[in-house]
């Protein structure tokens, strides 16, 4: 599984930095997010789902 | 046309009113007459709500808005009235986006657990003045009001001696019976006090959001007057409302008392299903169809208001099974309290951290803690547009 984040949909609310912390971080200055890590590891593959629909913007994905 | 108008009388104080449930159990999306005779919808679901505050068809510009009961957003119709630049919550993309990216840096997951320890000391400052006072209190103005107010304003750099000055400016704006004069008036009131404030800043910078602002340039101080009120009000009447509520919740449902200070790990959760339970947006959001849309099946056509009771959404079975019922142990993630879609609260990390500490710090200080008065007697805020207790007389 790998994650896409697409940073101008973003609005930084910080549910994949709260519900992943592992993957996900939010820039310094404009709170949108960073990926860590792109190549999911499987014990975290459940948790990336529920971050995934946790984001409000729809701007993160994992296929 | 519909005979539904927007259901409002809790006969539980914790309950959304029992209408809202029963039109759920019926259909997610209804027909709904608003205080204008605008025939638009109402939603209680929770995946049509959550379908619609995702939906870039739908807008959040207050003169497209048909008010759901009277009273409320006449302010916003009336002809000429034109929102302060810098409230970006009434406002869709692009103009949003950019408001936004200036101020979600200072809000970050990182930045709120930075504020953490300070949280921690004003929580327990506060404590200690309820200890030396000694019983009874009210909870309200000894805790959950200070906590949250004086965060807010050492985040933003407003002298926190200023507070009573927009306290009762947003007692005014919140109350559902305000009118269109009072509310331009509260509002006129706060903005001249914060125009005055970032003046000062721009002479003095200091190390907050506000002098940041100022000094990132980006902002005009009208801009910038509009993004504080908005920062200042938001961060006083939720999450103290919150805490003043969820303290009711939590002493008139021992056992989940029990267990969240008998096991104080598990307040993260816990504080997740307090906001889904008890879901202090009392009234709206309110959106408007752009396009024709269709929702769960139902065309909502362009012009249309649409009405979303988060309340009902949140306590939908089909996502929260069972939740009529508060449970501090229920994965409640996902629930619709701060919102979703683009306009999902700034600050929910904040009010996450905030009442993180504050309900556990609460009930490790004050053990025996519990209501005078009778829960009756509790004075409930069924006339604001946040939801919460007005006092609570608490004893320990
Ligand atoms: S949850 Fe979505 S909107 Fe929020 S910071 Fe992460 S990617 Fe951005």
């Amino acid at each position: 599984m790998e994650i896409k984040a697409d940073t101008t949909v973003c609005i930084g609310a910080g549910m994949c930095a709260l519900t992943a912390p592992q993957l996900f971080d939010q820039s310094e200055d404009e709170g949108t997010v960073l990926v860590l890590q792109r190549e999911v590891p499987p014990e975290l593959e459940d948790t990336v789902r529920r971050a995934v629909t946790l984001c409000p913007s729809g701007a993160i994905s994992a296929t | 046309m519909s005979d539904l108008t927007l259901p409002m009388v809790r006969r539980r104080p914790l309950d959304p009113p029992d209408e809202l449930g029963e039109l759920r159990r019926q259909a997610p999306v209804h027909r709904l007459t608003f205080a204008d005779g605008h025939l638009g919808w109402l939603v209680t679901g929770y995946a049509a709500a959550r379908a619609v505050l995702a939906d870039p068809r739908f807008s959040n510009r207050p003169e497209r808005m048909h008010p759901p009961i009277p009273g409320r957003m006449e302010l916003a119709r009336r002809e000429g009235f034109r929102l302060p630049p810098g409230m970006f919550l009434r406002t869709d993309p692009p103009e949003h986006t950019r408001y936004r990216r200036l101020l979600t840096g200072q809000f970050t997951v990182r930045r709120m657990k930075a504020l953490e320890p300070r949280i921690a000391e004003i929580t327990e400052e506060h404590l200690d003045a309820m200890e030396a006072a000694g019983p009874p209190a009210d909870l309200v103005e000894a805790f959950a009001l200070p906590i949250p107010s004086l965060v807010i304003c050492e985040l933003l750099g407003v002298p926190y001696e200023d507070r009573a000055r927009f306290q009762e400016d947003a007692r005014i704006l919140f109350n559902l019976e305000t009118k269109a004069e009072d509310a331009l008036a509260a509002v006129g009131s706060t903005m001249a006090y914060l125009s005055d404030l970032i003046g000062r800043k721009r002479d003095k910078p200091d190390d907050d959001l506000l002098s940041g602002l100022v000094e990132g340039g980006e902002l005009t101080d009208e801009e910038l007057t509009g993004v504080g009120f908005l920062l200042l009000l938001a961060g006083h009447e939720t999450t103290a409302n919150m805490l003043g509520l969820g303290t009711y919740a939590l002493l008139t449902n021992p056992a989940q008392l029990a267990a969240l200070r008998d096991d104080p790990s598990i307040a993260e959760t816990a504080v997740e299903e307090l906001l889904r339970y008890l879901t202090i947006i009392h009234l709206g959001p309110v959106r408007s169809a752009v396009e024709d849309v269709e929702i769960e099946g139902v065309l909502i056509r362009a012009g249309e208001t649409v009405a979303l009771s988060l309340p009902a959404a949140n306590r939908d079975p089909e996502r929260f099974p069972g939740g009529d019922t508060l449970d501090v142990t229920r994965p409640a993630t996902g629930h619709l309290t701060f919102g979703h879609g683009i306009h999902q609260c700034l600050g929910q990390q904040l009010a996450r951290a905030e009442m993180r500490i504050a309900y556990p710090a609460l009930l490790r200080r004050l053990p025996g803690l519990r209501l005078a008065v009778t829960p009756e007697e509790v004075p409930m805020r069924s006339d604001m547009s946040i939801y919460g207790v007005h006092r609570l007389p608490v004893t320990w």
